[in-house]
């Protein structure tokens, strides 16, 4: 059978957006993981956090994060009786070895991990202008790297300063929750290695998750609520100093 | 860590947005300026401003063509940004400006520039001869219907265009500042004044561009230079530059008066960091200093030699206080943390894609364009290659 002039020029872009998805390759498989049926989020108590970092080591050990960049740290704050406007903040290379003694006196210190609050609103994908970076339904703000122009207008809208451009990919990176872990029944490579339980995953979604009982039975807060971004990440025991 | 003082957010300390991203509101702000003088005599019939006007054209469209350099050489995958096209994001105020672009390239600057140069190109393409010949040929994209009816229509159409233009100039603008302003994690860009500030500002340096160009191509092509004109312009230039000045007084005053909880460390950025670049460059030099200077041409009887100088000092510190504007704004904006703790700063490398060397080249690659555009597109008409044949109407 001979292929005319017309039906080749018909078959050539078929063909290329065949040869596109087969260089995408399968995304991998998650089998009895329904997205619908959950709604990730982190609790943070602060109030066991020792600052050892065992955290961050955890998170660039399973996440391959370049080195001078963090999907997450850890602060260490330290506030005088009345000052808390003032807070002497230190986060030495985010924390991953833990922190020398504090050499301030007086006042209050106490460690403040941080990582991507997985907005619902999200000003980080609100600006990008391909939609590159997205909220999966199940509540987790994603990077399709594949897709990203590397533009960084969502490392500037991040009020937190979570996102930070890989130096390898030239494209947007930030926390996705082990993405990859918590869709497999997994925790996060944070959590799991925090040994104090400091961190929680949470899935607000699932009525027998113990978020629920611990959101009830204490005062949380999100960092910087007058953003209005929905904030996931709960913080207990948040000192009115943190930024 | 070296260049910070206080606390940063760890992934903070290194700058996003380089010198090449100052460029960009710079060249674009030129484009929208000298577009909106060049309307000034089509639409709202300044005749005293018609020498500038073809040159104003060809300014905004020499700028315009590079405008998006500077952002394809800092996109991490300049190879995918034709997806702004494909799939733009709707929530996204970076997403139109692939639209924008086009709109204003195509729709606006070159359907104005080809109706109001038409005539001429149709003449050229007869009366050259060789790759000349062929140029103008292709120029006039098969249109070589001069006649009286046909010119009139082209310039009903024209004037339609840049009555069109006049919105679109302040929305290519406009819309880089609210690409700014609408950033509410940052304190010192989050302003509903900032698209306002932009399309002033743009305004003066894009008026500020033109007067300066038409004086020296003037006198390069040792042609008197008309007073009249240049006069017109540069009052336009002062009453502009005043609301311009007002309206980011406005802005300061307003975050002095609230000092709200960014207000201290934006302050102390001002005073330190960005002393030389805001204060004496931007505000003294490059606003105040102008202002006066364009003053002095309204108060007093100043001769024209002296008038010529004025023009010239003013327009050069115009152009150094617009560019030291969007400098504060684009790098300034990120001096600081959002925590509000600590400050870093902006190594701007030499030859690096996002270097010096990049944007000094990215600066003078107008100027060049725009000397190509004036020789295939003459702005006034030719002394001295004698007087264009006369029209041989079209059936």
């Amino acid at each position: 059978m001979s292929i005319s002039r017309r039906h080749m020029l018909l078959l050539l872009p078929a063909a290329a957006v065949a040869w596109k998805h087969v260089l995408a390759g399968t995304p991998e498989s998650a089998p009895n993981y329904t997205m619908s049926q959950h709604w990730w989020g982190m609790l943070i108590d602060l109030t066991k956090c020792i600052g050892c970092g065992n955290c961050v080591r955890g998170c660039q050990a399973e996440n391959d994060v370049p080195d001078g960049y963090f999907r997450t740290w850890v602060e260490r704050y330290h506030v005088t009786d009345y000052d808390i406007e003032n807070p002497h903040v230190d986060s030495p290379d985010g924390g991953i070895k833990g922190f020398p003694p504090t050499k301030e006196a007086g006042g209050k210190n106490f460690f403040v991990p941080k990582l991507c609050n997985e907005c619902a609103d999200s000003p980080c994908t609100q600006v990008c202008p391909v939609g590159a970076t997205f909220i999966s339904p199940d509540g987790v703000v994603l990077i399709d790297k594949k897709y990203c122009l590397g533009c960084r207008y969502c490392v500037q809208a991040c009020p937190y300063g979570c996102r930070f451009i890989n130096p390898k990919s030239n494209t947007a990176e930030k926390c996705t929750l082990c993405y990859h872990r918590i869709t497999k029944g997994l925790t996060t490579a944070c959590c799991e290695s925090c040994p104090t339980g400091a961190r929680q995953l949470a899935d607000l979604k699932n009525p027998n998750d113990p978020i629920h009982e611990f959101l009830k039975t204490h005062s949380v807060q999100v960092l910087k609520p007058y953003m209005a971004t929905h904030a996931k990440v709960f913080y207990n025991g948040l000192d009115g100093s943190v930024r | 860590m070296n260049g910070v003082e206080g606390f940063m957010y760890p992934n903070e300390i290194e700058l996003q947005w380089s010198v090449l991203i100052v460029l960009y509101p710079f060249l674009t702000g030129l484009v929208a300026g000298a577009f909106i003088l060049a309307s000034l005599e089509r639409v709202f019939q300044v005749q005293a401003v018609k020498p500038t006007y073809r040159l104003a054209l060809l300014t905004a469209l020499a700028f315009l063509l590079v405008a998006p350099l500077p952002l394809q050489l800092h996109l991490g995958h300049p190879e995918r940004s034709y997806e702004m096209y494909l799939t733009p994001h709707k929530t996204s105020a970076m997403a139109m400006f692939g639209f924008v672009y086009l709109w204003y390239l195509m729709a606006v600057l070159v359907l104005e520039i080809w109706l109001d140069y038409r005539h001429d190109i149709v003449l050229q393409s007869q009366s050259t001869a060789g790759w000349k010949r062929w140029i103008y040929r292709l120029m006039t994209l098969g249109s070589s219907n001069i006649s009286p009816r046909a010119l009139e229509i082209d310039e009903r159409v024209g004037w339609t265009v840049t009555l069109i233009g006049i919105p679109s100039a302040f929305l290519l603008h406009g819309y880089v500042g609210f690409i700014f302003g609408s950033v509410k994690a940052n304190p010192w860009w989050s302003s509903p004044l900032m698209p306002v500030v932009f399309i002033f500002s743009a305004m003066v340096s894009g008026i500020a561009a033109v007067l300066l160009l038409y004086m020296l191509m003037t006198w390069s092509r040792k042609e008197t230079i008309d007073m009249r004109c240049v006069d017109t312009v540069a009052s336009y230039l002062f009453y502009i530059f005043i609301i311009d000045f007002s309206l980011e007084m406005l802005d300061l005053i307003h975050r002095i008066y609230e000092a709200d909880e960014s207000f201290r460390s934006l302050d102390f950025m001002v005073h330190t960091k960005l002393y030389m670049s805001h204060i004496v460059v931007q505000i003294v030099l490059g606003t105040v200093a102008p202002i006066l200077l364009l003053a002095l041409t309204q108060v007093l009887r100043l001769g024209e030699s002296a008038r010529k100088r004025i023009y010239v000092l003013a327009g050069c510190l115009t152009l150094i206080g617009i560019f030291a504007m969007r400098w504060n704004v684009v790098i300034g904006g990120q001096l600081f943390s959002k925590s509000f703790l600590g400050y870093t700063t902006y190594k701007m490398g030499l030859i690096t894609r996002e270097g010096l060397l990049v944007a000094m080249v990215l600066t003078v690659l107008p100027l060049a364009i725009l000397w190509v555009l004036v020789k295939l597109l003459p702005p006034w008409p030719e002394k001295h290659s004698g007087a264009l044949p006369d029209a041989t109407p079209a059936d």
